[in-house]
């Protein structure tokens, strides 16, 4: 397989407020590397991410949506990502349902403690967007000339 | 007059199509609507109705009106390009053409709508006789003749045979470009099936609808009738018979943030939605039985009121067999029909 | 059918209700609508047969609004669809009398039409107690076709001819179900990403943004749906690009996710055919299996599948892992 070197993956990443924000904070000041191609969106809960702010996220442009919140049990609102958990779980089934390949879409963990997690995991998943490639089957064409 | 084979109607197509667009009845997954012809397309000409009107080839659902970009601190506007290149719709009913002439009224009078414009003027219509028009057909009450349908080409499908007879002058320049595929013939062929056609339609169940306290002039009598409260309650306030209609002409206007500018487009608009002539005050009309009132006050009384009585329907029927409620233009004419019984008994 | 108009009749003149929401006949033999009557002589027009297949619950929603109790006509599936409205307190139990009516299958005009059956006249053996077989007249010649091959596909997989909540039943019922309801989905799930892909887009590339499949759907209940918002810079109305539709019809689906009772409106009214139920089953099939069979309407108490959670629930990584 020819690895496209002009693409430059688009990945969106919705970062809860009290978790995987401050990791990502943290993976900052440890000076731990991650791509650019990544562009973080705080929100309060990862419960707050509604299926639509995925597919609009896709709609304009994004090769990658990853969501990131607290551990299962850390939440700071207790129970917002259980909820995430199971709306997250459908719509990524519902995605592969449609025939979107599966892998654009994530989602992980992360506390405030895991700078290290972060980053690795950003390096992983920017790698995966990168085997599978520009997103041609979700987005708009008016967003793409 | 003219005939082809039907075996041989691939040629035709692949005559028309070498060089400009042609729209025709394909079947995309079990429902039939018109589309650009190609080698794969499962083209059906024996479906009397698309679910979409052909209207669609010269007001399309949607369509870009001009795009503006942004690149660092410099602005640019493009309008779009207005249609060029000469296209061919291929299988219109009479009904359907008849659609265009009061999308005319509306896009071709003063102001004149240029993106409609230039696509009418490079359009050839060529339309197809209905050899078994169906029971929800009502063109006859407008006066329209489903035998005899006045396009650029009309055309009548027999058994083996497509027969054609050019009426305009686009339909000799066309007629030109695929003669060779094209053996001469007599007229009478097809005075057989006109006959048939007119018998079928004189035994529909809506041909005689009377339409009898419509038209221009009515607006006071019908706009108040205590019976609008009673039509619209099954309404489920969808679009199926504005996007379905060859008559319905209203449009929004739309803009879309592409990331990189703005792309400024228009798309039918339906009377059913509660976002219709939405303006920055609110809304003219804020109930559903005002919305309801409006497409059919729209068709039977304003449109004539302005258009030397001209109904703004064609009776195609298309509302009638899609509904979800069952609810539809001949319903609504008929309990207004029954409510003037009752009043001068 | 003259039992349900007598009754009707009885529970308006002792003023038990004030309405009587039904099906009124047609202008044809296949085209009833939904109808409100006030009085006895109103009530002549109403009908009750094969071709009734709307679902009256959501017209609940604005009966409810007015004064006075309103009775309302459920078949056995529709049931399902008011126990959900209730469940959401979009209905009020109070202001509604409920008669169960029985259930034979509902029918399917564009299935009659797709036989090649042209220019319908009048149809017989469509009644509640009717036979087996339509005996349908035509412009074009007398034609028969079987009642359960004109049967909308929802009747093919019923959920069963039990009414889930009423006042009181008439009319008997018959079994109708004769093939497994994710037997579609399945299909599906077996293809490979380019061959769903394409299937999909095929059948979305159809969609004329009429909304039909929102107004209709007993679950889609909204006051102000989030597609009709002029935020938006899409349109709900525009088919502009063939993501639209996508995002439309995913998330519609995801709206209606754990509450959507598999009632078949959506793909009933779809003026283009689009199987829209293979995405709100698809959503039932998920949740069945990851999280237990749950069905929505069953009742009006039991929490839905995503107002709830349980601490060992699958992680979203599952859907690739299962492949």
């Amino acid at each position: 397989m020819s690895i496209d070197t002009s693409f430059k993956p688009k990945i969106v990443a919705f970062c809860c407020n009290w978790c995987s924000y401050a990791g990502a904070d943290l993976a900052g000041s440890s000076r731990l590397a991650y791509p650019a191609d990544v562009k973080i969106i705080r929100v309060p809960c990862s419960c707050r991410v509604n299926p639509m702010f995925i597919l609009r996220a896709f709609e304009k442009g994004a090769d990658g949506v990853i969501i990131c919140g607290c551990h299962p049990g850390d939440c700071h609102y207790s129970t917002g990502n259980y909820y995430a958990r199971r709306r997250m779980t459908l719509l990524f089934s519902m995605l592969d349902y449609i025939g979107v390949e599966n892998g654009r879409t994530r989602v992980e963990w992360v506390s405030a403690a895991e700078g290290v997690k972060f980053s690795t995991t950003m390096n992983e998943f920017v790698e995966k967007i990168h085997s599978l490639g520009r997103n041609v089957r979700l987005g708009d064409l008016r967003c793409k000339n | 007059m003219y005939k082809i084979a039907k075996n041989e109607l691939p040629s035709l197509f692949r005559l028309i199509a070498d060089g400009q667009a042609l729209y025709l009845p394909v079947n995309v997954s079990g429902q039939v609507n018109f589309a650009a012809w190609d080698e794969e397309a499962e083209v059906d000409l024996d479906t009397l109705k698309t679910v979409k009107s052909p209207k669609d080839a010269f007001f399309p659902q949607s369509e870009t009106l001009y795009t503006c970009r942004r690149e660092e601190k410099k602005l640019s506007i493009e309008p779009e390009a207005l249609m060029e290149e000469s296209f061919t719709v291929f299988g219109m009913r009479a009904c359907d053409v008849k659609g265009l002439e009061v999308l005319d009224k509306v896009f071709l009078s003063d102001p004149v709508d240029t993106f409609y414009a230039a696509r009418r003027a490079h359009g050839t219509i060529v339309a197809l006789a209905c050899r078994e028009p169906e029971e929800s057909c009502f063109c006859k009450v407008f006066g329209i003749d489903a035998a005899e349908p006045a396009a650029d080409v009309a055309t009548w499908m027999t058994e083996d045979s497509l027969y054609w007879k050019p009426l305009t002058e686009k339909g000799e320049a066309l007629t030109k470009l695929v003669s060779s595929v094209l053996t001469e013939t007599d007229e009478k062929a097809v005075e057989e099936q006109k006959a048939a056609i007119r018998d079928i339609i004189e035994k529909l169940p809506y041909s005689h609808l009377s339409l009898e306290g419509w038209g221009a002039g009515t607006l006071s009598e019908k706009f108040d009738s205590p019976l609008w409260e009673k039509l619209y309650k099954p309404c489920l306030a969808c679009g199926t018979c504005t996007f379905s209609c060859p008559t319905c002409q209203c449009y929004d206007i739309k803009d879309y943030d592409t990331g990189k500018g703005v792309q400024r487009y228009r798309c039918w608009d339906s009377c059913m939605y509660s976002d219709f002539t939405l303006m920055a005050h609110g809304n003219n009309r804020t109930s559903q039985m005002q919305r309801f009132r409006q497409r059919f006050m729209h068709k039977l009384v304003y449109f004539p009121d302005n258009n030397d009585g001209m109904y703004s329907c064609v009776g195609c029927g298309r509302c009638v067999d899609k509904c979800p409620a069952s609810l539809n233009i001949v319903k609504v004419i008929k309990a207004f029909g029954e409510e003037e019984v009752k009043a001068n008994v | 059918m003259q039992e349900l108009v007598t009754r009707a009749k009885e529970l308006l003149a002792d003023g038990t209700v004030a309405r009587v929401l039904g099906w009124k006949c047609g202008d044809m033999a296949y085209n009833p609508e939904p109808a409100f009557f006030e009085t006895a002589e109103e009530l002549e027009g109403f009908v009750y047969d094969g071709f009734c297949g709307a679902n009256l619950s959501k017209y609940m929603i604005e009966a409810g609004k007015q004064e006075g109790k309103t009775l309302v006509f459920l078949k056995p599936c529709d049931t399902y669809s008011f126990n959900q409205l209730l469940k959401e307190h979009r209905v009020d139990r109070e202001k509604a009398y409920i008669i169960g009516v029985g259930c034979r299958g509902k029918l399917d005009i564009e299935k009659i039409k797709k036989m090649g059956i042209k220019g319908i006249t009048d149809i017989r053996g469509a009644e509640a107690d009717g036979s087996d077989t339509l005996s349908i007249t035509t412009l074009y010649g007398d034609k028969t076709c079987a009642y359960s091959d004109a049967m909308l596909e929802r009747c093919h997989v019923c959920k069963g001819k039990e009414h889930k909540v009423y006042d009181e039943v008439i009319g008997e019922s018959a079994d109708t179900k004769d093939a497994e309801r994710f037997a579609e989905v399945e299909k599906i799930e077996a293809m490979s990403p380019e061959e769903k892909f394409a299937f999909f887009q095929k059948e979305l590339s159809k969609c004329i943004r009429c909304n039909a499949c929102r107004n209709v759907c007993p679950a889609c209940s909204c006051r102000k749906c989030v597609f009709d918002s002029t935020k938006f810079d899409s349109a709900q109305k525009a088919n502009v690009d063939s993501f639209e539709e996508k995002m439309f019809h995913i998330i519609r689906a995801f709206h209606v996710a754990g509450r959507c009772t598999d009632c078949g409106e959506c793909s009933r009214v779809c003026p283009q055919g689009i199987p829209l139920h293979l995405f709100n089953r698809k959503f039932i099939k998920d949740i069945d299996e990851l999280y237990g069979a749950f069905q929505a309407g069953e009742d009006a108490e039991t929490k839905g599948p995503l107002t709830d959670f349980t601490f060992d629930d699958a992680e979203p990584s599952i859907v690739a892992e299962r492949g």
